[in-house]
């Protein structure tokens, strides 16, 4: 299981824009990288990032072998209710990995 | 007429170096020495402050998880002798290498781990290079984050760190270099478009960019010796930990940094 | 083959190994072009016209790794329930492929921010495009140069 951290502000006020931020261990693996035998490594990235928030969905990305390895992604979402924060990425694979936070808002 | 336009080329890069070591934002030595971190860019060093982007975060993480789970015949973490980490490892990156009267040698952190994990687990070695080693050494590192370099003052190490002085300095390589030759003596020139830092291991275990991970000490130092087309050593050999016990000696003082971030 | 010259490599390889190593050659696809970007652009746009402006790139002009690059975007947006961004797509012109990664927004964003850090092989132009809920389309681009690392390890 890929290593994730999720930066979330602890407390939001209500009607406040709040930055997410998040961090996941993956190579990224171009399918563009030599082995040296006149092979590549194969392709492996994550393809999809999605952010929902109690089952809506607030952001979405669609991502290609140009982002860095161990993805980094911060967005912003309006903060109007406490609520659950539930992160997934889905690699070439189709495994997913699934993470959650809690939003807080006073 | 000539010596105008000399002494206006000359005027710019001096206004330019200023502003660089304005722009340094890490405590620089009074004795010059200075950490690879100022010779990043604004960038780098951003990526290197903020723990919620920095990938070598990932392998601390990752390392926390480690020190805590039940390994070996023993069936014993590193917790379970060492308690928590944030008081019981703190400052010790600071001090190593540093000697083993077991092996009757100087070991480095990542050998003290190994160590720990025969005779206390019982368990097999970790490789090394491998995500666990670099992942526990990151996080025992980090525990000593922005405390100064302390070499212990033990005379057993000396005539090892004589040795690694020895290496240091010695031309090897198709190349005929040094490590002297590069980073004491063009320290902050370039390399191609690349700064020459002046060879302090302040962050080991580092995240680097060129690489897209985290790697050891011993890692970097193979990389230099490819880099002047020597034999690099294996990894685990004798003469990495004496060039460390070098270093840092050379480095007394100087900020732990761990997990830091170099291009 | 902008820039990347296979042909040798490609004759040589033939000579030493057949065909083989020829073929395993020839699938790589060549860098993205400044063709394979407008490809990449005319899939995202549809044809529609594309107005510069109220999309700001924040990259380094000058970086020292291009394993790496941080890169923010900004869209000067109200981000209302009726006037927002819906997405925003980043292509380069010199990687092996154009796209780099689309990101879908919403009222519910607040602002119309995305950080990330991406890969560029090469000193290059890349473009973002923001696609807004009227259905306009706007774009900013940013140049930059891409510097090697002196010290590798092979």
């Amino acid at each position: 299981m890929a290593r994730v951290l999720i930066n979330v502000p602890p407390k939001a006020k209500r009607g406040e824009v709040i930055e997410i931020k998040t961090l996941i261990s993956h190579p990224m693996e171009t399918g563009y990288r030599p082995k040296g035998d006149g092979t590549f490594f194969p392709r492996d990235i994550i393809q999809t990032f999605v952010c929902t928030l109690d089952g809506e969905e607030i952001f979405r990305a669609d991502l290609h072998p140009a982002i860095a390895a161990n993805p980094f992604i911060a967005f912003t979402t309006v903060a109007r209710e406490s609520g659950l924060l539930v992160f997934s990425w889905t690699d070439d694979r189709g495994e997913v990995q699934t993470e959650q936070a809690k939003l807080v808002v006073e | 007429m000539i010596r105008l336009v000399a002494a206006q080329r000359l005027l710019v890069p001096a206004a330019m170096m200023c502003l660089a070591a304005a722009s340094a934002v890490m405590a620089q030595t009074i004795d010059g020495r200075r950490s690879g971190f100022d010779f990043m860019s604004r960038d780098s060093q951003q990526l290197q402050r903020d723990d919620t982007a920095n990938p070598g975060m990932l392998a601390v993480l990752d390392g926390e998880g480690l020190w805590n789970a039940k390994a070996g015949r023993a069936n014993r973490s590193c917790a379970d002798c060492h308690q928590d980490a944030s008081t019981s490892m703190k400052g010790v990156a600071a001090r190593y290498p540093a000697f083993s009267a077991a092996l009757n040698r100087p070991i480095d952190l990542q050998g003290r781990i190994n160590a720990c994990r025969e005779t206390q687990q019982q368990a097999t070695p970790l490789p090394w290079e491998s995500k666990e080693l670099l992942a526990l050494s990151a996080y025992v590192g980090n525990q000593s984050r922005g405390m100064p370099i302390a070499p212990p003052d033990d005379a057993r190490l000396a005539p090892f760190r004589q040795r690694g002085e020895a290496l240091y300095t010695r031309r090897v390589g198709q190349l005929n270099f040094s490590c002297a030759n590069c980073h004491d003596d063009n320290a902050g020139g370039k390399l191609a478009s690349a700064v020459i830092p002046q060879a302090h291991p302040t962050g080991y275990p580092i995240y680097r960019l060129e690489w897209q991970g985290i790697g050891s000490l011993q890692r970097r130092l193979r990389g230099c010796f490819i880099g002047v087309r020597a034999e690099p050593y294996a990894y685990g050999a004798q003469e990495y930990v004496e060039l460390e016990l070098f270093l840092m000696s050379r480095a007394k003082g100087m900020t732990i940094e761990t997990p830091a971030v170099r291009p | 083959m902008s820039g990347f010259d296979l042909s040798f490599l490609s004759r040589r390889r033939a000579l030493i190994a057949g065909a083989g190593a020829l073929s395993t050659l020839i699938v790589r696809p060549a860098r993205a072009t400044t063709e394979t970007m407008q490809a990449a652009i005319h899939a995202f746009s549809h044809g529609a016209p594309i107005r510069q402006g109220r999309l700001k790139l924040d990259i380094p002009p000058l970086v020292e790794n291009g394993n790496s690059v941080p890169l923010v975007i900004t869209v000067d947006s109200p981000m209302t329930e009726k006037d927002f961004v819906k997405a925003v797509a980043v292509f380069n012109e010199r990687n092996p492929q154009p796209n780099i990664a689309t990101f879908h927004l919403g009222p519910r964003s607040g602002r119309a921010f995305i950080s990330t850090r991406i890969r560029l092989g090469d000193s290059q132009t890349i473009m973002a495009i923001a696609q807004l809920s009227d259905g306009t389309l706007w774009s900013g681009s940013a140049e930059l140069i891409v510097t090697l690392p002196a010290c590798v390890e092979n």
